[in-house]
């Protein structure tokens, strides 16, 4: 039964921590944009000096 | 010159122009210096990607750019009001460029810093349309950015604070609670699958109620945070006396979560917080699909946003950049080329030509005297005037229509009503069968029973089933109808389009094409001399139409004519070296037409021989008749317009009989009309037009569709955009949104067998919970799918792109 619950324990902590990086990406603005990240990575030329917002 | 074969693409925006005025450079052609220029730019900067990531990326730049047109940005009191961040070295801001429609866009505003060494990034918000700058201070200044900008055809959008409502951002909230009721969702589920393959053992026993609390403790944040909303818009809707969808939604929620709470703490059973917490999961992933409307588009315009920021005010004979918003009566200033009239004033200096259609409707350029008095609104098409201002902006005569109370009353909209009168039915029903069976088991004795069916008949006939079907098809929709590009306000459109029975069009600028009538000349292919002499002639007649043949001919010089006779309103005939011409209507020079576009006709004859003939094509927008045709099979139409009755023969020949066709319309008649048909009709009514004049028409209309007539164009405020190259699939659109409507009633009668089929089983007590736990997520994904497939399938049918 102490297995189950270290079990339980440790499936719970990694989705939370799941659940952190999720509301980390959000909070970054990861959701800001769906189109241009995509279309970014095709560029031949690099532009390094990008910054976001 | 005259055929379409010899016309070519241009490089750089891919608009079609005749080889012969083209300009080249490296072999490529394009179709006016300005697009040239922006090539030779890219081209010295290494930048030719831009022409690699799609063909004609660019957009058309023939205007020639005023070298003082951003001089009024050196002003640091307008400078203010446009810049977000400004410290000693540097500065950040934000534009919003509408014509950002491709990846090439993408690659060119990421890579401005290659023009202006003092750019130290930019980055692009592609879905608002908005480019993010910071600059050095020292090295470059906010003008020269929007300059360069302006130079590779992305001229910004500028407007100040506080005068445009910026474009809705998304809710970062709506995510946050997303995620965390996916995350409870998932985690719930687990302990309920132990829960349910729990074997009767003391010691397991005791586990399984160590789940059992776990998700209790779980579910709480979801009902409190993630399923807040719900609970929030079912209040404000109980305030306000009516019962919206959230309502029967927030009381399953509720009842579920009580029940639930009951049921573990008497340990009676084992609650439903799986199914809660996996509904209001579900139920939030649909309302932030609802919501992922276009975020470049601002649907609620003041006519302000149309006005420049700023003038040169006359001071002392030189010109001082002024905010509109600070003009004083008597005050002189400067309007160029193109640029839009932003208080009522007086000609002083100059030949103003203006152009009203925005305001009014009138597709006439209309000529102003100095002295003549000119209201707020007009495009000035001519060269440079000066203007003495009469009114300061807020008086001015479009303020005052626009502060009309009128304008402003759009509250409770009728398509509001009708949206939520299903769920105004669907709670009374639920609610009626659950009291219904809770009185039957009261009055048979079993006490026990009553609580039971009427918990179980409120969380079995989940309203959820009903939003689910609901959210997603609308959600599915509302995608369709973006790749059709028409964007609509919100969700709730769909159910007030599926409503409509009279559709109102506005004329100018809507069903017409915006601009001067197109010539085409049909026919032999003429000599040079041949089209000197037809120049030379036409010039000598007063027709319009003839005006349109002489600019399309474009020659410099006409021949003396000596002998030519014209006869009004039909045609003009004389001779030239020796040759006789007659040109005019088809019935004066004695023979048939042989085309068959719509326009007038100048048919071309020399020595009784027929050559050829010149169209001035009526410039309707493609597909207007066929559109027609298939809307006069279901609405009434009605056409209104500021415009004269010129067009009034062409029109009856576009539209059916019963067509209403009304003339000389103010913006305030437009608004009536509708009025009156709303009132007494009583019929839900579509208003489809496209300026300043129509905008109180779209307002009172029960659904006001706004035409886009060019990417960067500006919309009045409201309830859905159209673009004009999509004009004519509106009547598809429309039954598309009519479709909706079964699909969600179809879409809910399965959900509702689902769920009759685990109730029947409930009852009797052999639905193992497993099943049950299972059943759930699959009635739900089992609805998205085929909300899903059928909204596809019906677009598909329609002739809507769905790709």
């Amino acid at each position: 039964m102490s297995v189950i619950i270290i079990l339980l324990c440790v499936s719970f902590l990694i989705s939370l921590g799941f659940l952190f990086s999720f509301f980390w990406s959000v909070k970054d603005g990861q959701y800001d944009d769906s189109v241009s990240p995509a279309n970014k990575i095709l560029f031949d030329t690099k532009n390094i000096k990008n910054v976001k917002k | 010159m005259h055929t379409s074969r010899l016309a070519t693409k241009c490089y750089h925006c891919g608009n079609e122009f005749q080889v012969n005025k083209h300009h080249s450079s490296d072999e490529k052609t394009f179709c006016c210096s300005g697009c040239k220029s922006v090539y030779e730019l890219l081209n010295e900067n290494n930048l030719c990607n831009y022409y690699e990531l799609n063909e004609h990326p660019g957009q058309f730049v023939q205007k020639e750019i005023r070298k003082e047109k951003y001089a009024f940005l050196e002003d640091p009191k307008i400078q203010a009001q446009l810049i977000q961040f400004q410290n000693k070295n540097f500065t950040h801001l934000t534009f919003y460029i509408p014509q950002i429609h491709c990846s090439s866009c993408l690659f060119l505003l990421e890579n401005i810093y290659k023009f202006d060494s003092g750019i130290i990034s930019s980055y692009v918000n592609f879905e608002r349309k908005e480019v993010f700058i910071q600059f050095n201070n020292e090295k470059t200044s906010l003008r020269n950015v929007v300059e360069t900008l302006e130079k590779i055809g992305y001229e910004p959008h500028l407007s100040l604070k506080g005068f445009e409502s910026s474009p809705q951002a998304y809710d970062k909230a709506l995510l946050y609670k997303i995620g965390f009721a996916g995350f409870a969702f998932a985690n719930i589920m687990i302990y309920s699958l132990a829960d349910y393959f729990a074997v009767q053992d003391p010691i397991e026993a005791k586990l399984d109620l160590l789940f059992k609390y776990f998700s209790l403790i779980l579910s709480i944040p979801v009902l409190l945070y993630s399923a807040s909303d719900f609970f929030r818009s079912a209040a404000n809707s109980l305030k306000q006396r009516y019962i919206n969808i959230d309502v029967p939604i927030a009381l399953a929620l509720i009842i579920t979560f009580s029940k639930s709470v009951y049921e573990i703490s008497t340990q009676t059973g084992s609650g439903y917080l799986d199914s809660m917490a996996g509904i209001v999961f579900f139920m939030l992933l649909g309302r932030w699909m609802q919501s992922k409307t276009i975020s470049s588009l601002s649907f609620d315009r003041n006519f302000r946003n149309f006005f420049p920021i700023a003038v040169n005010k006359m001071v002392d004979g030189k010109g001082v950049p002024t905010l509109i918003s600070e003009l004083q009566e008597k005050d002189i200033f400067q309007i160029h080329s193109q640029e839009i009239i932003p208080v009522d004033c007086m000609l002083s200096k100059g030949i103003a030509k203006l152009d009203y259609s925005f305001v009014n409707g009138e597709s006439d350029i209309h000529e102003a005297s100095i002295g003549e008095l000119i209201y707020a609104g007009a495009r000035q098409t001519g060269s440079k005037i000066e203007l003495i201002t009469l009114k300061p902006l807020s008086q001015n005569y479009l303020n005052n229509l626009w502060n009309n109370p009128r304008y402003n009353k759009k509250e409770n909209s009728g398509f509001q009503i009708l949206f939520d009168k299903i769920a105004l039915y669907f709670t009374i029903g639920v609610l009626l069968l659950g009291f219904g069976s809770f009185a039957y088991f009261y009055f048979q004795g079993e006490y026990q029973l009553m609580w039971n069916a009427l918990t179980t008949v409120l969380i079995v006939a989940c309203p959820c089933a009903l939003l689910l079907s609901q959210t997603y098809t609308y959600g599915h929709i509302l995608n369709l109808f973006q790749k059709n590009k028409f964007f609509i306000r919100n969700a709730e459109v769909i159910s007030a389009l599926s409503e409509i029975k009279h559709i109102v069009f506005d004329k100018t600028g809507t069903i017409t094409e915006i601009g001067n009538s197109s010539v085409k000349y049909f026919g032999r292919k003429l000599k040079p001399q041949e089209m000197e002499n037809i120049y030379s002639i036409l010039s000598n007649s007063m027709h319009p139409a003839s005006q349109n043949v002489l600019s399309y001919l474009n020659l410099k010089e006409a021949k003396f004519i000596e002998h030519f006779k014209e006869t009004l309103g039909s045609g003009i005939e004389a001779w030239i070296d020796d040759q006789h011409y007659k040109m005019g209507s088809v019935q004066f020079v004695g023979t048939q037409s042989q085309t068959d576009i719509m326009g007038t006709k100048i048919v071309v004859a020399i020595d009784q021989e027929i050559v050829g003939e010149f169209v001035i094509e009526t410039p309707y927008k493609k597909g207007i008749k066929a559109l027609f045709q298939k809307l006069t099979k279901q609405f009434k139409l009605s056409i209104l317009t500021g415009d004269n009755d010129r067009e009034r023969e062409n029109l009856k020949k576009l539209v059916s009989e019963e067509t209403e066709l009304k003339f000389y319309q103010s913006p305030e008649q437009k608004m009536n009309y509708i009025q009156q048909l709303q009132e007494q009709k009583s019929v839900p009514v579509m208003m489809v037009g496209d300026g300043l004049n129509d905008a109180g028409a779209l307002l009172q209309s029960h659904v006001g569709v706004a035409v886009m007539n060019q990417a960067n164009s500006f919309t009045p405020s409201s309830d859905a955009i159209i673009a004009s190259e999509s004009l004519d699939k509106l009547d598809a659109l429309i039954q598309l949104s009519a479709k909706s409507k079964s699909i969600i009633n179809y879409t809910f009668i399965i959900s509702a067998i689902y769920n009759l089929t685990g109730l029947y089983y409930a009852i009797q007590g052999t639905l193992s919970p497993v099943i049950a736990a299972i059943l759930m997520p699959i009635s739900s994904i089992s609805i998205i799918g085929i909300s899903y497939l059928w909204s596809r399938y019906s677009a598909k049918k329609l002739g809507l792109k769905i790709n």
